[in-house]
């Protein structure tokens, strides 16, 4: 009894984490769609919708009951136990990282040693995140880039050529800015001396400048162009240019299958913001906080979570501004961009930071 | 006890997923499994502690090689019904080299077992720094001889991939309309 209550209580505990951060993160999805809609009519001058619920609120319940009772269509000629994996695929990739963003700071609590067979046995504090990986920087950019399948598998196995073009389209296009994106978060993680995320938040605000994105403004410059391109949005759907390609790599798919790849693309735009938050921006960390609060106190946990969630958003409102704003770019140019500018620059951007951080550590 | 059953349970994956790489005539469904085997492998360096070898795992075998892999089968769209006769010879030397793995794994285990049963101390293997720092102070020189082989590689890559100038590129189109030719002279003369 002890020795499998001693095993499954981690287990639960991590279970009812991981519960918590797929509803907040869900919860947020859903709104970003909502808010994408609305924010995009706004710029069109258009109202958006406000049909459903006061102010449209309810909109997000009624698209997702929409797809659950849509008809499924399969194609006949399709390579079928691939074509169901790639939305399976795509949507797991999506949702991994969810383990280890730091939502916050620690909070302190009582002492949980009273639990029988000691399962509490020095635990005091409550962290905000629900795993602290030691390579959690390499564990999201490794996962991301497993998404990449999803999307490059259903374009093969609906056996539509618009479809194909817009899965290899999204298969080069995410191969190529997956090392841009790589090369610029180095320079964080040098100065930062971990790849631990709250780590380097922790980092953040032991250093000088308070944000990197002082020190390093042109490794956050890079991560936002790389990370619009890895998430396919304007400007660089190409995947999914409609005038030239349908609907791209999910052409052929329907009701709550395209809702997965519909739920995994807004997703992967979540993960990329709570990235660039977390190391450019200082995550949940606000200068002069530590001040009005005492640290480790649940009001200084909230305060830092909604302060956290607010730079987030202003990552997804970038997201939704740009949409309104470009055009989208031809896919040569795009391939040039990559490859020529934006890797080289980030390459230079780790060359400077290495001679900075020598100096400073000599 | 519950790593044990997570080891049975990834190995197990690997394991299945390995015989569907080799067993599988689509080369797409090769690639995918293949893929699952990457990542269960993954899985089994976190259950052993070395969280970054697994992550590096993931990011360059399952995230970078294979889907240039994958890539490559979706643009050339192999024809899968056809049988390939020509590579049966490969089944003996298949045979040979899955001997040699045999002996080398009960070697393994004859060694394991034989092993003084020591304790191991708490160490930072696997971890990120202890790698960094053995890198870039013991294995040195391996390391920049990796780096050198790889800047070679990348060197042939370009040289490869490179669009020909002008005068070099009618040299080769020339050169391949005048074999074309012959060919179809061949032809010509065989049909007569």
């Amino acid at each position: 009894m002890e020795e499998i209550l001693k095993t499954a209580f981690p287990l639960i505990v991590a279970v009812v984490g991981c519960s918590i951060a797929f509803v907040i993160v869900m919860g947020v999805v859903a709104y970003t769609v909502l808010a994408e809609r609305k924010v995009l009519g706004w710029i069109q001058g258009r109202i958006g919708p406000n049909r459903v619920g006061p102010w449209g609120v309810l909109q997000p319940f009624a698209d997702l009951l929409k797809f659950i009772f849509k008809e499924d269509l399969v194609p006949d000629k399709s390579t079928k136990f691939i074509y169901f994996l790639a939305p399976v695929l795509a949507v797991t990739c999506a949702m991994m990282p969810m383990v280890v963003y730091p939502f916050g700071p620690a909070i302190t609590t009582i002492d949980w040693s009273f639990l029988p067979f000691g399962l509490g046995e020095g635990i005091r504090q409550l962290p905000l995140v629900v795993a602290r990986i030691d390579v959690a920087v390499l564990y999201v950019l490794g996962v991301t880039s497993v998404g990449v399948y999803g999307i490059a598998l259903a374009g093969w196995s609906s056996n539509n050529k618009y479809s194909l073009m817009g899965g290899l389209r999204s298969s080069a296009q995410m191969i190529s800015y997956e090392l841009a994106m790589g090369a610029s978060v180095i320079g964080v993680v040098m100065l930062a001396g971990t790849l631990e995320l709250n780590g380097i938040i922790e980092a953040q605000s032991k250093s000088p400048f308070r944000w990197y994105i002082i020190p390093q403004f042109i490794g956050f410059l890079v991560f936002l162009i790389a990370a619009f391109a890895e998430t396919n949005r304007v400007p660089f759907d190409l995947p999914e240019a409609e005038t030239e390609l349908v609907a791209g790599f999910h052409t052929e798919y329907s009701a709550l299958k395209f809702a997965l790849f519909f739920m995994g693309e807004y997703i992967n735009m979540f993960t990329v913001s709570v990235m660039g938050t977390v190391l450019f921006l200082g995550g949940w960390y606000m200068p002069g906080l530590s001040h009005l609060f005492t640290v480790g106190s649940i009001p200084y946990a909230v305060v830092s979570f909604l302060i956290f969630m607010v730079k987030v958003c202003g990552f997804l409102f970038l997201y939704i501004w740009i949409r309104g704003t470009l055009p989208r770019f031809r896919f040569d140019q795009l391939m040039n961009f990559g490859w020529k500018f934006l890797l080289p620059l980030a390459l230079v951007n780790v060359l400077l930071t290495i001679i900075v951080v020598y100096f400073l550590n000599s | 006890m519950a790593t044990t059953a997570l080891f049975f349970l990834f190995a197990g994956l690997a394991i299945a997923c390995a015989i569907s790489t080799v067993y599988h005539k689509n080369p797409l469904y090769s690639a995918v499994s293949l893929i699952g085997v990457f990542v269960s492998l993954s899985c089994i360096y976190i259950t052993l502690a070395a969280p970054f070898i697994a992550a590096v795992q993931v990011l360059v075998y399952a995230g970078a090689i294979m889907v240039l892999v994958v890539f490559v089968i979706m643009l050339l769209n192999l024809d899968d019904d056809k049988p390939l006769q020509r590579l049966n010879y490969l089944y003996a030397v298949g045979a040979g080299l899955g001997l040699i793995l045999l002996v080398q794994t009960f070697f393994i285990f004859y060694a394991v077992v034989k092993a003084p049963n020591k304790p191991q101390e708490e160490s930072g293997v696997g971890k990120t720094l202890s790698i960094g720092s053995a890198m870039y102070t013991e294995y040195l020189l391996p390391v920049e001889i990796v780096g050198v082989l790889l800047l070679m590689a990348i060197i042939g890559g370009v040289i490869l991939a490179r669009r020909l100038s002008q005068p070099e590129l009618e040299l080769v189109v020339d050169n391949e309309l005048e074999k074309r030719h012959e060919n179809d002279q061949d032809d010509f003369r065989i049909a007569m």
